[in-house]
C-alpha cells in the first residue's frame, strides 16, 4: 500500500481580532486530521488575518464545512482552496531590502514594486505601515544579478517623483 | 572615561528645542559640514545637549532632529543599562566611522519616528573622529556597545538617514509599547 499524501490546502481566515481565533482554526483542522504545515498570521488595525496551508485527506469542501462555525456569526471570513504543489519557477536570485519612507500619498506601493518587478525582482516579504502622516514600507526582494544598480537609479527617480525616500541594500548575512 | 580636554558647559546654556517628526523632509537630507569654532555652531551644540536632557530616555540628538542640516550631534549614554564604554555627554561636529566591526543587531527608538521602534544591526565596535565645537579640535574616539549604537544613529541623522531605511528585515518593525 503507498503512502498517499493528502491534497494541500490553503486556507485564510479574516474578521475583528479576538482571542482564540487560532486555536479554534488549528482544532477545528487537527480534528480533520489535516497537518497544518505553513502558516502566517499578523495583525492589521485591530483585524485579524491569517493564511495556512494543510494537508488534508478531506476535501476543500469538507475543510470548509468543518470551519463553519466560525463564520456563522458572520464575524470571520474563512475561505479553503486547493493549492498545487510549489511551481515556483523562481531561482532564488540575491536578497535585498527595500525600506521605504515618507509622507503619505496615494501611489506609494504601487510605484514602488512595480519598478521591482520590471526589474524582474520578486518580493518574498513585505509590510506596510501608517503612522500618523508617516507612510513606511518594508520589503525583501529577490533580484537577479546585475540588477541592483539600475533598479537603485530606477527607485532614486520614482522617490523624487513621489517625494518619498527609498533605500535598497543588500540583506546582511544571518548574525549568528 | 571621557573626551581629554572636553569641557561640556563652556558651551554655556542652551536652549530646549522642538524635536521634528517624520516625515519632515530636514529628516532625509545630508546635513551640511561645520565650522565648528562658530559662535553659531556652538551655540546649537549648547541646545542639543539642553533638549537631550530634559527628553527622557533620549540618548543622542542631531541637529537635523531641531531642523537644523547641519553635521553636528550629542551622545550621553551614562548609566544606560547597555552601555559598556562610557564618554559622558559630548558634542561633534562632522563626525565620520573610520572603523567599524563585530556587527549585531539591536531595538533602536527615535525622538523623531516616536510611535515606531525597529531591529538595525550596528557595528559594536567603532571607531569616530570628529569635532569638537568651540575649540574645534579634532578628536578620536573609540568606543563599543551601546554607545556605538548611538554614535552611528547620530551619524546617519547627519546623513538624512532614519533608522527606518536601516531595520533588517520586513517585520522588524514595531509599534512602540512604552514611551518615556
Amino acid at each position: 500500500m503507498t503512502d498517499v499524501h493528502g491534497a494541500e490546502l490553503a486556507v485564510t481566515v479574516i474578521g475583528p481580532d479576538r482571542t482564540g481565533i487560532v486555536a479554534d482554526v488549528a482544532e477545528a483542522l487537527a480534528r480533520l486530521g489535516a497537518n497544518l504545515t505553513d502558516s502566517t498570521m499578523t495583525r492589521l488595525r485591530g483585524h485579524f488575518a491569517m493564511t495556512l496551508i494543510c494537508t488534508a485527506q478531506a476535501s476543500a469542501t469538507e475543510v470548509e464545512a468543518a470551519l463553519l462555525p466560525l463564520s456563522a456569526d458572520g464575524q470571520l471570513l474563512v475561505t479553503v482552496r486547493n493549492v498545487g504543489p510549489d511551481e515556483s519557477g523562481h531561482n532564488g536570485g540575491l536578497p535585498y531590502l527595500l525600506s521605504v519612507h515618507g509622507a503619505d500619498r496615494l501611489g506609494i506601493v504601487a510605484a514602488v514594486t512595480r519598478v521591482v518587478a520590471d526589474a524582474g525582482g520578486n518580493i518574498t516579504d513585505l509590510s506596510t505601515r501608517l503612522v500618523g502622516p508617516l507612510y513606511l514600507l518594508v520589503a525583501e526582494v529577490d533580484l537577479p544579478e546585475g540588477v541592483p544598480g539600475k533598479l537603485t537609479e530606477r527607485l532614486a527617480h520614482v522617490a523624487e517623483d513621489l517625494g518619498i525616500e527609498v533605500n535598497l541594500r543588500p540583506a546582511g548575512a544571518d548574525v549568528l | 572615561m571621557s573626551i581629554e580636554g572636553w569641557d561640556i558647559t563652556a558651551l554655556g546654556a542652551g536652549r530646549v528645542l522642538p524635536v521634528v517628526t517624520a516625515p519632515e523632509p530636514v529628516l532625509s537630507r545630508v546635513g551640511e559640514a561645520v565650522d565648528p569654532t562658530d559662535p553659531r555652531v556652538v551655540a546649537l551644540a549648547a541646545d542639543l545637549v539642553a533638549t537631550m536632557a530634559v527628553s527622557p530616555g533620549c540618548v543622542g540628538l542631531a541637529a537635523p532632529q531641531v531642523g537644523v542640516g547641519m553635521q553636528l550631534f550629542a551622545v550621553d549614554v551614562t548609566n544606560h543599562p547597555k552601555a559598556a564604554t562610557v564618554h559622558g555627554a559630548f558634542v561633534l561636529a562632522n563626525a565620520v566611522i573610520v572603523e567599524a566591526s563585530r556587527w549585531r543587531p539591536g531595538r533602536e527608538g527615535c525622538m523623531s519616528v516616536p510611535d515606531l521602534t525597529g531591529d538595525v544591526k550596528r557595528a559594536g565596535r567603532i571607531v569616530v573622529t570628529g569635532e569638537l565645537p568651540g575649540s574645534g579640535r579634532k578628536v578620536t574616539i573609540t568606543t563599543d556597545a551601546f554607545e556605538a549604537r548611538a554614535l552611528q544613529h547620530e551619524i546617519d541623522h547627519c546623513n538624512g538617514l532614519l533608522f527606518l531605511d536601516k531595520v533588517s528585515g520586513a517585520h522588524a518593525i514595531y509599534q512602540r509599547k512604552v514611551y518615556l
